[in-house]
């Protein structure tokens, strides 16, 4: 399987999802279209050029030919991101951004510790105050009122 | 012409009050920083910085984020000169004579070529603006739904084209950007679409988590594994002064690169990257010795860096004057603007003259800046580039985390720039260009009104496109970009833009 035929199937799905959900929306007429009416162009057009994709994709790179070498740092910022995503408000900023950066400096980057707690504690509240303090941007500060 | 210089007069008030003055200062400073800094665009360092821009005036705000556009251009050079490495896309081709030079010891005269090139660049460019955005704006006052539909079709179309790698891939790219675009409430109907109860979703996907998360994020999730960057190579900045036959030699260049840069500016796509290749092969077809190009040529640093910054500069015009950006940096500008309760289109410069003029006159301020910020400040700027990217990554995560959050105040958009981030990620493994997903997301509302309320025009019927004589021609446009795109699919072989590439 190749890199484009992979990616043909996938907006093809994702097409064929679209035009499923739009179901739901009125598609209007012409002269006067309904909110489902563009959306439906759309998919149709999507799952055309997936076709196409899939048609043409022989040639190009074998899947497996891709390197996945940052992987493990990819996934643990990737969860990063969602803990900032679930936690951000009830732990508040400072906290969260903390442990977020404590475990990108320590665990995953493995710097010393006294180097990750201090990086992590003047960026955290660092960026806070600038942000939040200097240029008045709200933070949320969550339960502990941090 | 009196009009214009009475214009550029009001223009000038108001870039020089000290605060504004201050913003195009800062702007071009971080623009420096964010162009020298691998790994932080100018889009992601625009986007972050939006929200800071809330409590300011639209004026304001618009001179501050533009200095971080063209700021950016003219920083991405140090990293290409020094490391091998472009701090942004646009300065691809300066990594290779640029690097060469730094080599045989002339880091110094290739960063000052650069800079004085970029200045050039950035000032005659400025006067294109200047003269051409309000006659477009006068033209474009003439179009109706149709026009802009169709207008909104070839840019498209030509930004799927001129963006590289694979049309049919771009093309997919766009439409996924559109169908993004289409969540949230119906302005039409008040229909909630595609939102799945989520009531923050109502009010669509926002153009700064889907950009931070394709570019920054995408950019942080690719590179933070990788194997350790290569070291920073030390300018001799005694010897900044490039000598006289480098001089003699980079004028021409600069004179080419500026207005090729430019014109290919206005096209939709990322114009400035191909500006930059088109720039290089130019140079080395004129030069009397090509040869030399690869190996330390002075032609091929102050060609490509002057046409990169005429390039962003040209871009402008089209988004200040029909509201259509060209790429997803003038995008986000474009979003700024609607933040600030500014509707872009041709309406912009005669409605509100010191948005227009102020942002022309901070850009004659911001180029001097820039050089003067450039020149003797290249040593500090070098010092930022030996920050571990171990340590650099999670600070820009932050910056990220915190800039998407402050715009709405919300915890969906930073779930939704993670997912952004994600799907960048996978899709650059797929080798799908990002940019027409950003560039669909802001324009999916405009193009979907006017579709809409031209189809109400001629109660349904879409020759009403081909009724009108200038959506005719935007429609003939448009097709001769897909028989662009068709020709290599039936005939074998590399086309133009994979042999720019390649050469």
């Amino acid at each position: 399987m190749t890199i484009d035929r992979v990616s043909g199937i996938a907006l093809l799905i994702l097409s064929l999802f679209i035009a499923w959900e739009d179901r739901k929306l009125p598609l209007g007429t012409h002269s006067v279209p309904g909110p489902g009416y563009l959306p439906l162009i759309l998919a149709s057009f999507l799952a055309l050029l997936a076709i196409i994709l899939i048609i043409r994709g022989r040639s190009s790179l074998p899947l497996r030919s891709l390197s996945w070498v940052e992987g493990r740092h990819a996934t643990a910022i990737f969860v990063c991101c969602l803990l900032a995503t679930f936690f951000l408000e009830s732990l508040g900023y400072r906290i969260t951004i903390f442990l977020i950066l404590v475990f990108l400096f320590g665990v995953m980057e493995r710097l010393k510790w006294w180097l990750t707690l201090s990086l992590s504690f003047g960026l955290s509240f660092g960026s806070f105050w600038l942000f939040d303090n200097l240029l008045k941007v709200i933070l949320p500060r969550g339960g502990l009122g941090f | 012409m009196a009009e214009t210089l009475q214009n550029l007069y009001l223009g000038f008030a108001t870039a020089l009050t000290p605060m504004n003055f201050f913003y195009a200062f800062m702007g071009c400073l971080i623009g420096t920083l964010v162009g020298v800094l691998p790994g932080v665009g100018p889009l992601a360092g625009i986007s972050l910085l939006l929200p800071t821009t809330f409590g300011l005036n639209p004026t304001s705000a618009l001179i501050l984020l533009a200095g971080i556009y063209y700021g950016a251009m003219y920083g991405g050079s140090t990293t290409s000169i020094l490391m091998r490495i472009p701090g942004e896309a646009a300065s691809v081709m300066t990594c290779i004579d640029g690097y060469a030079l730094a080599q045989k010891g002339r880091a110094g005269p290739a960063l000052a070529i650069s800079a004085i090139g970029s200045y050039i660049a950035g000032t005659l460019s400025v006067i294109g603006l200047m003269f051409m955005a309000p006659t477009l704006a006068k033209f474009a006052l003439g179009f109706g739904p149709p026009e802009y539909f169709s207008l909104l079709i070839l840019g498209l179309l030509v930004l799927g084209y001129m963006t590289g790698g694979s049309m049919i891939k771009n093309l997919a790219m766009i439409v996924l950007g559109l169908l993004l675009g289409m969540i949230g409430i119906d302005h039409f109907t008040g229909y909630f679409r595609f939102s799945y109860g989520i009531v923050a979703l109502g009010d669509g996907i926002g153009v700064v988590p889907v950009a931070v998360g394709l570019f920054g994020i995408a950019e942080i999730l690719a590179t933070a594994g990788q194997p350790v960057r290569p070291e920073v190579l030390k300018p001799r900045l005694k010897d900044l002064i490039p000598s006289r036959q480098e001089f003699k030699d980079s004028i021409a260049p600069i004179g080419r690169g500026t207005v090729l840069g430019f014109l290919i500016g206005i096209i939709p796509g990322s114009a400035h990257i191909i500006s930059t290749f088109i720039s290089y092969a130019v140079e080395r077809r004129v030069s009397k010795h090509p040869e030399r190009f690869g190996k330390g040529a002075i032609e091929g640093v102050a060609g490509p860096e002057s046409a990169n910054n005429a390039a962003s500069c040209g871009a402008l015009v089209p988004m200040l004057a029909l509201g259509v950006p060209t790429g997803p940096i003038p995008a986000v500008l474009l979003a700024a603007l609607m933040v600030h309760g500014i509707n872009p289109g041709p309406l912009l410069i005669k409605d509100s003259p010191i948005i227009f003029w102020g942002l022309i006159a901070s850009m004659y301020v911001g180029n001097l800046i820039l050089l003067l910020l450039n020149l003797p400040l290249v040593g500090l700027f070098v010092n930022f580039l030996r920050i571990p990217y171990k340590i650099l990554y999670p600070t820009i995560l932050m910056l990220c985390i915190v800039g998407v959050y402050a715009v709405n105040t919300s915890l969906v958009d930073v779930g939704i720039m993670a997912i952004m981030g994600l799907l960048g990620y996978i899709l650059r493994k797929f080798d799908f260009e990002t940019a027409p997903i950003v560039l669909g997301v802001v324009l999916a509302q405009t193009i979907e009104m006017s579709l809409r309320q031209a189809l109400a025009m001629s109660a349904g019927s879409y020759v009403i496109f081909v009724q009108r004589p200038i959506s005719i021609i935007f429609l003939s446009g448009a097709l001769v970009m897909v028989i662009l795109a068709i020709i290599p699919l039936i005939r074998k072989g590399m086309d133009w833009r994979d042999r720019l590439a390649k050469g």
